[in-house]
Order: structure tokens, then sequence, then C-alpha cells
């Protein structure tokens, strides 16, 4: 097994890219992805890395190239951010529903509107409709982990999706942090050579993205939906080699100190390190409270997170992006989405916290785990609430 | 000259890589262009598509048009998908994981892909070197949508968008020099087709397929239904435009002007309007100020022709 080295987890995640001996890569810079880019940009110029390194002008142009590059049945990697995957928007529905396999790393970061460069999740969830696997890392270890996983699961012959690493701008991006990271041989074992199941080939041509005409566009997102769907199996397979291989073991929905609590939290990305120190002390305190994240986002695991809060009484969600004049934040729907109807389901308060680059700490955890207690004690369900905001969100602090 | 072409079309390639069965209209010369352009590049040829006419009426699932690998992502990024296919094969031939073989590799748009909404792309693919070809298939206009005007719709022009009325007298923008633009970024080759042209279509066809690097082609496409003229006049259009400068036959390579198709005489500017319903509302002075502007423009051509040239004289 690898040592442990100290590492900028950007670094970290270029190199793991590189230990995957990807073929293309095409990205435009914008932060705080740009340490990912720029280092593989340095593996492939000091030949440590045989791939065509593609600047591209734009992010739109970044993904389009990335499909012709999938296309062509090389194996394909690309990163952004905030600004640079909205203007991917148009091209990631087309990259899932030709099945082309790809792994991108979003190293998120809120949406201007005010300009902002920190990080929240606004970039990620609202693509959460486009068709794409999307798996959260907590740490530099988990993200590297996944961009390995993620080329295995994205081309597994009974997947063939592009595939989304989101892990949390400069807050994760920036940070060093101890990596063990395994050497392309290791890798190689785990991932072996891309061999796509279709590509544009002149010696077996096909057409690829014709029109669907209306008596075939229900069953085209019917098979998008399947595709999806289906990947659970695969990836928790995947997960289960990985672990053999490498040692770390991942699970769709993780859990944190969850036994016998009533109140769990429910998080992802990297605020969950944060929330597992905050759940030490509380619990060190005699407070039984615990923590759930999700790190499969799509295919959402339903059966795993019912199980992960199985017999809890109170659910505090915090999310990291809202739908303005909509239901609150994205988490949080789809938890209803999944509980909506079922005997003993947990009451669900419902927070949005982290906006923008704001800190999240212990006052924050502490805030949302009085109105959990207070729920539990049989005080009505609040209503969405931006817990952060200078004045209270409904006027009062 | 014209009665020995008759006899070297034989000498064409007969196979054909965009077939019949497509779904365009009577007379469109833009499918006529792209059959050549394929069946001059041949087998060996990978191509992406805008979205466009060239995209729906080949397409439409469960039928195909095409003999060759295509693909079709969306309407601005055929030069992003087609430098990706590129640098996919080139990646994978220089590993091992496939035979090294010489393929063509196109990306495809009409003017509204190429000169608005896909100008970055095709600038940005152009510019990084790919070894592709861009084509242009200039109809100037969106004729998918219902003909309405973009930046290469000729001045003068009455489209859906750009409609001749009491005070407009249509189109009042001058048509956007895209391969003025293309040469400007200094590629092997660029050169301006039409299909009324086949043997000059194939020769420059054959250049760009076999220069290394990058090549843009950018191709006069009647189209009878967004130009309101009579199907049947779609290969006699191109030569009028040709004859009457308006849409002047070159080639620049490695930054060298050549005038494949030279004028000595203009025709009358008013042959080649007239034949079509998009310009009959153009009075006389108005007619007269184009002409002097295509002859400008011809002159300019020319200086260019004899600039690049001067070390050989």
């Amino acid at each position: 097994m690898a040592e442990r080295k100290g590492m900028e987890v950007s670094i970290a995640i270029a190199e793991a890219a590189s230990a995957c001996d990807v073929d293309c890569i095409a990205a435009y810079p914008i932060t705080p992805q740009t340490h990912v880019v720029e280092h593989l940009s340095e593996i492939v110029a000091d030949g440590d890395l045989d791939a065509e390194f593609i600047p591209v002008e734009s992010e739109h142009a970044a993904m389009s190239c990335c499909c012709g590059c999938a296309a062509a049945g090389a194996r394909t990697f690309t990163a952004t951010a905030s600004q640079g995957l909205a203007l991917m928007h148009e091209i990631l529905f087309i990259a899932a529903n030709l099945r082309l396999p790809m792994v991108m790393v979003v190293a998120n970061r809120s949406l201007s509107g005010p300009i902002s460069i920190w990080n929240d999740h606004s970039d990620v969830m609202t693509e959460r409709d486009v068709g794409w696997i999307q798996v959260f890392a907590e740490n530099g270890q988990e993200a590297v982990d996944l961009v390995i996983m993620g080329h295995r699961m994205s081309e597994d012959k009974r997947i063939l999706l592009p595939l989304m690493v989101n892990f949390d701008g400069f807050i994760l991006s920036h940070m060093v942090e101890p990596i063990e990271m395994p050497t392309r041989e290791e890798v190689k074992r785990f991932l072996p050579d891309y061999e796509p199941q279709q590509r544009l080939d002149i010696d077996n041509p096909i057409t690829m993205g014709p029109v669907g005409m209306p008596v075939v566009y229900t069953e085209a997102k019917m098979a998008a939906e399947w595709a999806v769907r289906d990947a659970y199996k695969p990836m928790v397979e995947i997960m289960g080699e990985f672990e053999k291989e490498f040692g770390r073991k991942y699970k769709p929905v993780e859990t944190y100190r969850t036994d016998d609590s009533e109140i769990l939290f429910v998080v992802m990305g990297g605020i969950s390190e944060t929330a597992m120190t905050w759940v030490d002390k509380v619990r060190d305190a005699g407070v039984k409270v615990g923590l759930v994240r999700f790190r499969m986002w799509r295919p959402l695991p339903v059966e795993d997170f019912k199980k992960a809060i199985a017999g809890v009484k109170v659910l505090g969600v915090l999310d990291r992006h809202f739908s303005p004049g909509g239901p609150g934040g994205p988490m949080a729907q789809e938890i209803k989405y999944m509980l909506y109807g079922q005997d003993h389901a947990p009451k669900i308060v419902e927070t949005v916290v982290g906006l923008g680059g704001r800190d999240v700490n212990f006052i924050d955890f502490d805030q949302i785990f009085d109105r959990c207690k207070a729920v539990l004690g049989g005080a009505p369900v609040p209503p969405f609430e931006l817990i952060q905001v200078r004045g209270g969100h409904y006027g009062k602090a | 000259m014209e009665k020995l072409n008759v006899f070297a079309s034989r000498l064409l390639p007969t196979e054909d890589f965009v077939c019949s069965g497509h779904r365009a209209c009577q007379g469109c010369a833009e499918v006529l262009a792209m059959r050549m352009v394929h069946k001059e590049l041949g087998r060996n040829t990978i191509a992406a598509s805008a979205t466009g006419c060239m995209e729906i009426i080949t397409s439409p699932y469960p039928e195909t048009a095409w003999r060759i690998p295509w693909i079709h992502v969306a309407f601005e990024n055929p030069a992003s998908v087609a430098s990706g296919i590129e640098a996919g094969y080139k990646a994978l031939m220089r590993k091992g994981r496939y035979p090294r073989r010489k393929i063509n590799f196109v990306g495809y748009g009409g003017d509204g892909a190429t000169a608005d909404i896909g100008l970055q792309f095709v600038s940005g693919a152009m510019e990084r070197g790919h070894d592709m070809i861009y084509v242009c298939y200039d109809n100037e206009a969106y004729m998918n949508t219902g003909i309405q005007r973009s930046s290469a719709t000729p001045f003068g022009a009455s489209t859906t968008t750009s409609p001749a009325g009491k005070v407009s007298i249509g189109q009042q923008t001058w048509k956007k020099n895209v391969p003025e633009i293309m040469a400007a970024h200094n590629i092997p080759y660029v050169a301006t087709v039409s299909p009324s042209y086949p043997f000059d279509l194939n020769r420059k066809v054959r250049k760009a397929a076999d220069v290394e690097g990058p090549a843009y082609l950018h191709v006069y496409s009647a189209c009878p239904t967004g130009w309101r003229m009579r199907p049947e006049l779609a290969v006699q259009i191109g030569r009028l435009a040709v004859e009457t400068g308006v849409f002047p036959l070159y080639e620049v390579e490695n930054g060298k002007y050549t005038i494949t198709q030279p004028i000595s005489e203009f025709r009358t500017l008013r042959d080649y309007l007239k034949l079509q319903g998009r310009f009959r509302h153009l009075t006389d002075d108005v007619i007269d100020d184009i002409e002097a502007r295509l002859r400008a423009e011809y002159r300019l051509l020319e200086a260019k022709v004899r600039m690049t040239h001067e070390e050989e004289v």
C-alpha cells in the first residue's frame, strides 16, 4: 500500500486522473478548479502522461470536445466549477443521452448573482436532471478514489454514462491533506484499458445523435431513466472491488454515530468533516445525535438512505442551495420524496447554510440542533430557513 | 473547357456517403454540396454536424442518410466535437490502441452555426491547430427555423426577421466575411467553393483533406425555399453568384491568395437578384450601391492576390 503524503487536493485529483492513464483532457480555467487542470497540463508537458491536453476556449467547448473524445473511444477527463458548469448545461444532457463515458470533477462553487468564487452547491444542484452519475467527496482521499472508481463506473458496460465527482471549492480543493496515491500499475489492475462498446469507427459507421421524433423521444427518455437507475448495482459492486484492491470501503450513503440517535443531521460533501467533529463534541456531552451523508446522489440511493435513518424522529437537513420562491433546498426536497407517506417517517427541519463561502461552524450546528430538539419535543415543524442570514430569514434573528 | 468537364465528370468517384432518401427540399443546393464534399473525402471520414437542415434531413431516427460515422451533439459546437474526435484518435493511435491510418475529421454547420452562434467554437478549433476540416454550408439565413436573418445574410435580403417593409429594405447590414476571419487565423488552407463548380469544389476539398492542420471551406449553398426562387435554378444561381461577383471563388494557401475562377467581365448584378424573391423589393439605387460594394470587395481580393504573390513576380 502506498504511503500517505501531504498534497493539495486539486493536485491529488490531477495525479489520480494521470494514474488512470486518461487519453484526453479538454478543460477551460475557472476558479477554484484551476489547480486540477494546471497540474494535469504539467504532467502531460513533462511526458509523464501520454494524453491530448486540449486547452479549449470555453466550458461549453470543453464539454463538446469531451463528447468528441469519448465518441472516438478515448478515456476522457475534464474539470470545472460554477459558471463553467452552468455554461456546459446544454451539453451535459446530450453527453448522458449519447451514453458517452467520461469523468468530470466539479470544484463546487456558488453561481453568480452576485458573483462569488466561494463554495456552495448551487452549481451542481441546478444540474440534477442532466442524467449523469453524480457523487460527492468528503475529503481529498475520497475525491482521489472517486476519480479512479469514476472511470471504472463510467466505462462499465452496464452503466456507460458520464460521471461527475463533486468536491467543495477552496475548502477542499485548496487544502493540503494526507493522501494515499495509488500508482498507475495499481490503478491499471483495477481499471483496464478502455474498450468502448461503440465508437465513431470508419470500419463500422454509426449515426450518433439523430433526430428523436415524437414517436421515439419518450422511449429515449425512458432509456435514460433506466440507465441511471440501473447504474446503482454495478456501482456498489465496483465500490466493493475497489475496497478489495485498495482497502478503503465506500458506500452510497455514509453514516456516523447513528446508533440510538433520535436526531440525525443530513449533509453532503466536505461539511461532513466539521459535522462529525461537532457530533463527537455533543455526544461527549451525552446527547444522542448522529450524521448521515449522501456520497451517491444520482442515482438517488433511496433504500440506503431509508435504512440509514430508520427509527429516527427528526432529521436536520443542511442544504447548500435553494430554489427562490420554491420548495427550499434540494436535498430536503428529495428526502421528502423518499419519505412521503411512510409510517413513522421522521420530521424534517430544513435549513440552508454555507452559501457563497460562508463558514459553517459549531454555532450554526447548535442553532439547527436547537430547532430539531424543539420539533422532537412537539413544536411545529418550521418552514425552511436560511440559518446564517443577518437579521434572520423571517425577520427575526 | 465547359465541354471537357462533361467527360471529366466520369472521373469523379461514383460512391456516395450522403445518400438519397433524405428529406431535403426540392432544389436544395446545400445537400448537393455536402454530397459532393463527402464524395471527394471518401469512406475514411468522420463527420460532426451542427443542428440545422443538414442534420434533420439526414438523421430522423431510425433512418440515416450517412454511410460514414456521423455525430450530432448541438447547434453551436460541431467544430469542438470534431476537434475532440481528432484529439481522441490522435491519442489512441499514438498510444497504440488504434491502428495508425489517415482519417478525415470534419465538422460542419450552416451560416448561423458558423458565423453567429458557433463563431467562437470554429475560431477555437482552427486556432488550436487540429488536423481537421471545418465546412460552412452558407445559405445566408436560418433556414431550418424558417428563414430568419443571420450575420451572413446579404445586404438588402428580406427574411422573416429582416423583412422588407415600408421603412426598411430588409437586411440592413453587410454580410460577415467568415472566410477572411478564418484566413486571419493563419491556418494552412481556406477556400470558398460552390456546388455549381464541381471540379473546383473537388480540387479544394482534396487540398483541405491533404493539408496538415486545420482547413476551412466556405460553401455557397443556394436555398430555393429561403431565397424564394424556382428549385431548378439552384445550380444556375450559383454560377450567376460567381459571374456577378457576389461569391468569388478563391483559396488562401498558407496565406497566399488565388482566385480560382477569375472574372474578367462581370455580369450585371440584376441578373442574379431578379431570380430571387428575397431581393424583389430592391430599388435601382440600392442595387447600384450593392454592386459598387461588390466591385470594391473584388478589387480588394485581387490586391490580396497580388500582395501575397509579390515575391514571385
